[in-house]
Order: C-alpha cells, then sequence, then structure tokens
C-alpha cells in the first residue's frame, strides 16, 4: 500500500529530535496502549502483521499527525472492532466522545508463483509490483537492482498473513542497494540494505 | 487518549481477559527486563572472545540465547553488524518502529518519529552529523532496514583505551543509542 506510513526517501521534514537517553513512553496510556495490543497478539485476536497494516490504513491525515502510540490504540481497536471482539459504540460510550478508526482494508495476495531461490552475491532486481494490501517493500527499492548480502530462515508472507491469505512462508533476503541507485544524484553515499520477502524478487540479468 | 485507552482495557476487562494483570506484566518487562544493559552484555561479550564473537555474527540468536537472553516469536532471526575503522552501520526501520527491543531495550521517541524514518536511509550521513556523530568521509555508512522479522543490532567499535578493562567495566560504557548507530564509544 502506498500509504503515509511508507516514509523512506520523503523530503521536507526537520531534524530528527534527538536527545540522549531518549524516552521510550512519555505517559502512562502508553505503555497500557503498548501493553493491551500485545495483550491482544498473545490472545491470537490478531497477528503483528494485520497490526502493521491496520495502523497504515489509518486516514492520512489521521495517520501523520497520531503520536505513535494514538497510531497503535487506534489499530489496536480497529482490529478488535473488525472482528467483532466489541463494538465502537462501546468504545466511544466508554471513551465518552468518538474513537477515530482506521479506514477498511482491500484484499492481500498469496505467495508470487514462480519464485526463484537466491545466493549470496547474486544480483536481484526488486519486481515492479504496486500491492494494495499490505506489503513490507518500501516503494523507495521497488523497480530497483541490489545483491543479495543475507538469507533469512522462512517467515510467515506478509502479504498474506496480514489479510488472512493462505500462504507458504518464505525466506527474506537481505538485499545491498547503493543509495545512488535508488536516488541518482540526491542522496547521501551509502549502502542501503532491506529484508525483502523472496516473492518480491526477480534475478537480474547483465 | 486516556479516555480512549481505558475504554479498550474495560472493554478487555468485561471479556475476562485480564487486561490489568497483563499491563502489570508489561511493564515489568519493559522496565527491568528489556534493557539495553542486555545488549551491552552481548557486546562485551563479543568485545572479550573471538569465538563468541564468531557465532553472534554467524547465529545472533543462538549467541545471545547463550547469554540467557530471549527474543519474541516474530523476532526470528539476529543479525549482528560490526563496526569498524572504515564501515559504520546503522539500523531503523522506514515503515513502522521494529527494533530488537528484548536486546537493546524498547525503540526511544525520536527512532518512532517521522523525521528519522524518512530521512536516515536517504540523508545518512547528514542525519547523523545532525545528531551529534560527524563520520570522517572515509568512512563507509551502511544503513539497514528492518522491515520483515529478521532484527539487527550493531556491534560498536571497542575503544582503544579500554584493554585490559573487566567485560563488567565495558557493560558499562556501551549504550543503546551506539546498538543503534547512531553514536559511536
Amino acid at each position: 500500500m502506498d500509504g503515509m506510513h511508507d516514509l523512506g526517501g520523503r523530503q521536507g521534514f526537520g531534524r530528527v529530535r534527538y536527545e540522549l537517553n531518549a524516552q521510550v513512553f512519555h505517559e502512562p496510556w502508553e505503555m497500557r496502549a503498548n501493553a493491551l495490543y500485545s495483550l491482544a497478539v498473545k490472545l491470537g485476536l490478531f497477528n503483528m502483521d494485520e497490526y502493521r497494516h491496520a495502523i497504515e490504513r489509518m486516514e492520512p491525515r489521521h495517520y501523520l499527525t497520531a503520536s505513535y502510540y494514538e497510531r497503535s490504540l487506534t489499530s489496536l481497536a480497529t482490529l478488535c472492532v473488525e472482528k467483532g471482539v466489541f463494538t465502537l459504540h462501546e468504545l466511544e460510550r466508554g471513551s465518552g466522545g468518538s474513537f477515530p478508526l482506521a479506514l477498511s482494508s482491500v484484499g492481500g495476495r498469496t505467495n508470487v508463483s514462480g519464485r526463484d531461490h537466491f545466493n549470496i552475491a547474486e544480483k536481484v532486481r526488486v519486481r515492479s509490483d504496486y500491492v494494495p494490501g499490505h506489503v513490507r517493500m518500501p516503494a523507495y527499492i521497488r523497480g530497483k537492482c541490489g545483491v543479495v548480502v543475507g538469507v533469512s530462515p522462512l517467515y510467515p508472507f506478509a502479504d498474506a498473513h496480514a489479510h488472512g491469505v493462505q500462504s507458504d512462508d518464505e525466506p527474506t533476503y537481505d538485499v545491498r542497494f547503493q543509495s545512488q541507485d535508488l536516488w541518482s544524484n540526491d542522496s547521501d553515499s551509502a549502502l542501503i540494505h532491506v529484508s525483502v520477502f523472496e516473492s518480491y524478487l526477480e534475478r537480474a540479468t547483465g | 487518549m486516556q479516555q480512549r485507552t481505558d475504554a479498550v482495557e474495560a472493554a478487555f476487562e468485561l471479556r475476562g481477559y485480564k487486561p490489568a494483570e497483563f499491563i502489570n506484566e508489561f511493564e515489568h518487562l519493559a522496565e527491568e527486563k528489556w534493557l539495553p544493559e542486555n545488549g551491552a552484555r552481548v557486546i562485551a561479550r563479543a568485545w572479550t572472545d573471538a569465538a563468541f564473537k564468531q557465532k553472534l555474527l554467524t547465529n545472533g540468536r543462538e549467541a545471545v540465547y547463550e547469554l540467557g537472553l530471549t527474543m519474541p516469536i516474530h523476532h526470528r532471526h539476529l543479525v549482528a553488524l560490526e563496526n569498524t575503522p572504515t564501515c559504520h552501520n546503522v539500523i531503523c526501520c522506514t515503515l513502522c518502529s521494529c527494533t530488537a527491543f528484548s536486546i537493546i531495550g524498547l525503540p526511544p521517541d525520536w527512532y518512532k518519529e517521522l523525521e528519522y524514518r524518512a530521512r536516515i536511509v536517504r540523508e545518512s550521513r547528514t542525519v547523523l552529523k545532525e545528531m551529534g556523530l560527524d563520520l570522517p568521509s572515509d568512512v563507509e555508512i551502511r544503513v539497514w532496514d528492518t522491515t520483515a522479522d529478521t532484527r539487527y543490532m550493531v556491534i560498536p567499535e571497542r575503544p582503544a583505551h579500554t584493554l585490559g578493562w573487566t567485560e563488567q567495566q565495558l557493560v558499562d560504557i556501551v549504550s543503546k543509542d551506539a546498538m543503534i548507530g547512531v553514536a559511536r564509544i
């Protein structure tokens, strides 16, 4: 999903608000929100991929202006309402006000057919796939070439797992990209690595 | 937001999910278990024990378990990234906020904010400099975007003046920020 959340490489942001020994939580409700979605995952109400995608499909203005833990709580509430654990009415009554949820989900997809397996040092290209549902391919690598530097164990395929679609587990590849191959003349020189699912990759020729 | 959190907690309570109990348990984990000292122990051991460092670089998850540490089920693989005089690693999560939190601690606020997520991949050297880490131009920067179930941690360079220090002394100088890769030691 080409949403607000896919921030890598976006321009116009200011300095990182960095300080030494920065806090994780600033208010008690933030820790509780984090605990509550962890409890929901532990209870099997939803999985981490569904959780991530429900954050991504927050209304764009809401996504960008909500604090990090407001996004967590919004995802948690949205999934519980969608899965019939409780109703929005119950939440609004309980909170004494409006409780904005994420927008509804479109379908997911299963593994790409005819996947290749890759080895360390092989040159690969990220497929030019436009995926309306959940996907773990940041747009800045779409269609780009890189080199495999690591192979992971098998993971649930996020594009399917976030939508209750059947799929096989896949390895991911740590792929190394040159920053100038991603943003040809407008980036600091660096090697950028992304964990890329096998379904997102094809063999690069030449 | 507090009222909205209360509402979700009450709805969970009503269904017998025992949220208050779990919140206490979670708070304990967050404040007393998922500490950067865990990662610092891993780093100090890697600095002083070549065989352990090799294991950490080859199979990170197995290596940290050897020190009695654990990782959540969805952190299925741990990759350690070694800094050298000519190579500096930094980790991020442009799509959300993933970290190996049971090893290096929960991510600090700035790591989860929009500015770091948007800029660190494209303006790595500039962002690090703004954050106080001005790397010489001959140091190559390697950015690692956490987009799957693999988790990363940086092995900082051991400062030369720490030769002969005890493992505990070494543990004390390794910070969360150095294991994220936005600081050197």
